[in-house]
């Protein structure tokens, strides 16, 4: 299916859930749903990173909170719509991203993975030192009552998050089947065969981590309006940090439908409990089943299907054949 | 005939350990070259330190009369300098078929040309076939033998349509008839114009197919010439007899 | 700023003790990033755990800090163990250590945090003992108790390691280990058991390193957190695995977190150990074959 074609068919099934959720009439499926929604984005943004070039980022929760506190940072100086914030998280996450990943993606995938939780901890230092966005107080944003013509600014901000959703999944798709996406196979595979066969690895490093970090940065930017009282220990809270990483690796880290499914099951799961177990019980669930996935099923759910319902071995990539002569296969198309 | 590759006393040392010392040689284009050394010899460092992989620590290595040090090995490659592995490194998620694209996007492609879809996926396998592994296009690396695996690094290499070709133990483990199609493959290559440098233990081959013999021991190249008067070189015998 | 000599002198001076701690917390990652080359980010989570335990046990039966660390270490050790045969089965053998071998150290620290988090909450906990109170006064310098017993206990036991990696069996087969894995199966020794005890000592030294970390400051569960990337640092610009060499980078980044401290504030401390990694990082053979 050609990428613009698909674009379609995810705003039709977004624009479905949105009516369904609508004809409920209770606000409480935006709030959880907005949830959901901003959990695809931040494990399909992590899965780019880590899936498909293989160089795990651990500081998700920094990224995301750079673009929350960037869009406090820009409402102090002068309201934007959210859409110009979504940017504004989008270029400082992103910036963020591409220096530190041109700081550490020289070496090992080990020593990115660790600079990364540093960088975290000392974001969220830097953060709660700088009283212009509140500091260790907190920044009280408040949320417009309506706006035309969705009425509610719940909805709004739901609809803006499904939109974003959309958006990362069709990147996803389009990266994983383009030339980009070989190479970042390639560096996952074999980063030195990479570079013999000409593979500019670390150019390619840099482009995963810079749209990673942007796209972590633009599910951020709206938080603040949200949440209405953003504080560093909720931005940068062990729970975005926990199910960024498990959500790709349970959902599957070889294609899109991986975080999709990770962040929808997961993310779900986890709204419904909060309202019956406590949220340290739900995290330790989470880091439970992230470590049992790590070991028993290491394709995570995708992977598990194609085993045992597909029969495929669990780590098929379903790449297009290449055609003969008789039925001539489609080739990937090339990279935006 | 014009100069190729330079390497200008080459070093490399690890920690304490000298691996390559006071290197020097030049390969003129279109030649056949063979290197021979025991293991340990310093021949897959020497062959990391043209390719960009390793970074010597001293010396200069020149190639089609540019300077390569401080270029990555992506660079390298992209100049027209190709290598294999000794240990056969393929891209374990992707089907032969994609791993012969990936030369075909990010070397061939780079140096200018767009080739459309459908003549890519003929190149894929046109070269899968000229090392006989067409019939495997679709399966994954895993599933080939050793010896297949080696064909594939080959293949790979060649992929990236290079001047220079360091061909690294692509030999070893193969049949007789085996090791005559691998030749008839090289000599064919080399008869296109591309420069070979071949690796190898199997005696026969290296005789047959170099033009000139290097030999490299402990580090150190003790004998360069042609292949008839370097095995009768006494240096060169007592490194191989004792 | 203010800037005074006696200010200068003791902020050196608790740089100094602190760092040697700082040593006895980085051994256990020399051990298993250095030398096993395990990236085991969750050991500072393990060094809570020690913490933890000490409190309990301090509270409940009165017993030393320093003193149950060490009849607690080996669980610590059987823990170690354990975990490196799991690490090993489930992934070293599949050689998927890079991404999945993270993740699962990952979910060990963010697993070990949270059940800290439920069975302690999340108020700071800390030990009282004798050594805890006093401070000793030379002249201008004040050197706290509190700092000066874990520092030189902190010493005691790195050169213990030292003298145990270097001279005794196992601790050479474990150097040999890092480097040559098929050398050793030809000596008829088992490599995986001799990575097994070395996982298994790097985990101990978290008992130890956990009682220390208590006897300083009180402790609550997410501490661990700022110690990863001072730990991490330490170990590379230490040499990675070389025991002297992260006393030194341990006193070094102690000293400078400690001048920042008393000079611009003790919240900007995460910020010199991030930049130290960063450097450690920049310092380090650049390419894909380096280690």
């Amino acid at each position: 299916m050609r990428a613009d074609l698909f674009f379609v068919v995810c705003l039709a099934v977004a624009g479905a859930v949105f009516a369904a959720a609508a004809a409920l009439g209770n606000d409480y499926y935006f709030f959880a749903g907005y949830v959901v929604l901003q959990y695809i984005v931040l494990a399909t943004a992590w899965n780019i990173l880590g899936g498909y070039c293989g160089y795990v980022n651990f500081g998700s929760a920094a990224f995301f909170a750079l673009g929350a506190y960037a869009a406090v940072a820009v409402h102090r100086l002068h309201p934007l719509p959210i859409p110009a914030l979504l940017l504004v998280g989008g270029v400082v996450s992103g910036a963020v991203g591409l220096a530190m990943g041109y700081l550490t993606l020289r070496l090992r995938g080990a020593f990115f993975a660790i600079a990364t939780l540093a960088l975290a901890v000392v974001l969220e230092t830097l953060i709660i030192n700088w009283e212009y966005v509140g500091g260790a107080r907190g920044a009280y944003i408040v949320r417009p009552e309506a706006i035309a013509p969705f009425g509610n600014y719940i909805r709004y901000l739901f609809l803006i998050m499904m939109l974003l959703a959309v958006a990362a999944i069709t990147l996803a798709r389009l990266i994983e089947r383009s030339r980009l996406g070989y190479g970042f196979a390639t560096i996952r595979d074999d980063e030195l065969a990479a570079e013999a066969s000409g593979v500019p690895t670390l150019r390619l490093k840099l482009i995963a981590t810079t749209i990673s970090g942007a796209l972590m940065g633009m599910a951020g930017a709206p938080f603040p309006y949200y949440i209405g009282y953003l504080q560093p220990s909720s931005a940068f809270g062990l729970d975005y940090a926990v199910n960024t990483i498990a959500m790709p690796l349970i959902g599957g880290t070889t294609s899109w439908v991986g975080p999709l499914l990770g962040a929808v099951l997961l993310g779900s799961l986890q709204q419904l409990a909060t309202v019956t177990i406590s949220s340290a019980v739900n995290l330790l669930i989470v880091g439970l089943l992230l470590v049992g996935f790590v070991i028993v099923a290491p394709n995570g759910i995708i992977g598990l299907v194609h085993k045992y319902v597909q029969r495929r071995p669990d780590d098929f990539v379903g790449r297009r054949r290449i055609g003969t002569a008789a039925a001539p296969g489609r080739a990937p198309e090339p990279a935006p | 005939m014009s100069e190729l590759l330079a390497i200008d006393n080459l070093g490399k040392r690890f920690a304490g350990f000298v691996a390559l010392e006071n290197i020097s040689l030049t390969v003129a284009a279109g030649e056949r070259v063979g290197l021979i050394g025991p293991n340990g010899s310093g021949k897959s460092t020497l062959v990391n330190c043209i390719s960009g992989a390793l970074r010597n620590d001293s010396g200069s290595v020149r190639f089609d009369g540019q300077v390569l040090d401080g270029t990555t090995a992506h660079q390298r490659t992209r100049r027209g300098l190709a290598r294999t592995f000794q240990l056969p490194r393929p891209f374990a998620s992707l089907s032969l078929v994609d791993n012969m694209r990936i030369p075909l996007f990010y070397t061939v492609a780079a140096r200018g040309g767009r080739r459309s879809g459908s003549a890519i996926d003929a190149r894929c396998l046109e070269l899968l076939h000229e090392v006989g592994l067409e019939a495997k296009a679709q399966r994954l690396p895993r599933e080939l033998t050793q010896v297949e695996m080696r064909k594939l690094e080959l293949a790979r290499a060649m992929a990236a349509e290079p001047k220079l070709l360091i061909a690294d133990e692509s030999m070893a483990g193969l049949t007789h008839s085996e090791i005559e199609d691998i030749l008839a493959l090289l000599v064919r290559l080399n008869e296109r114009g591309v420069t070979i440098i071949l690796i190898e233990h199997i005696m026969r081959a290296v005789m047959s197919f170099s033009r000139r013999l290097v030999v490299l021991v402990s580090g150190r190249k003790i004998a360069d010439g042609r292949p008839d008067e370097v095995m009768r070189d006494p240096d060169v015998e007592r490194a191989y007899l004792g | 700023m203010i800037f005074s000599f006696d200010l200068l002198i003791n902020a050196l001076v608790s740089g100094i003790l602190i760092g040697a701690f700082y040593a006895a917390v980085t051994a256990g990652v020399s051990l298993s990033f250095g030398i096993l080359d395990i990236v085991n980010i969750a050991h500072p989570a393990f060094i809570i755990l020690g913490s933890y335990i000490v409190y309990f046990v301090s509270v409940s039966l009165g017993l030393d800090p320093i003193i149950t660390s060490i009849l607690v270490a080996p669980a610590f050790y059987a823990l170690g163990a354990g975990i490196y045969q799991v690490y090993y089965a489930a992934f070293e053998k599949r050689g998927q250590e890079s991404l999945r071998g993270l993740a699962f150290f990952f979910g060990l620290l963010f697993i070990t945090e949270v059940m800290l988090v439920l069975y302690f909450g999340v108020d700071y906990r800390y030990v009282e003992a004798p050594y805890i109170g006093p401070t000793w006064h030379i002249g201008a310098v004040d050197i706290p108790m509190r700092l000066l017993l874990p520092c030189l206990v902190s010493l005691l036991l790195m050169a213990a390691l030292q003298l145990a990696l270097t001279q005794t069996f196992i601790g050479r087969a474990i150097m040999a280990v890092a480097q040559d894995q098929f050398a050793l199966k030809l000596m008829a020794i088992d490599p995986i058991r001799i990575k097994r005890i070395a996982f298994g000592i790097s985990i101990a030294t978290a008992s130890l390193a956990g009682a220390f970390l208590i006897i300083i400051q009180p402790v609550e569960p997410s501490v661990g957190r700022q110690y990863i990337g001072r730990v991490f640092a330490i170990c590379v610009l230490g040499g990675m695995g070389s025991l002297p060499g992260t006393v030194i980078a341990a006193m070094l980044v102690g000293v400078f977190e400690s001048l920042t401290a008393t000079f611009y504030g003790p919240s900007w401390a995460p910020a010199v150990s991030f930049g130290f990694l960063l450097l450690a990082l920049a310092l380090r053979p650049a390419g894909l074959l380096g280690r």
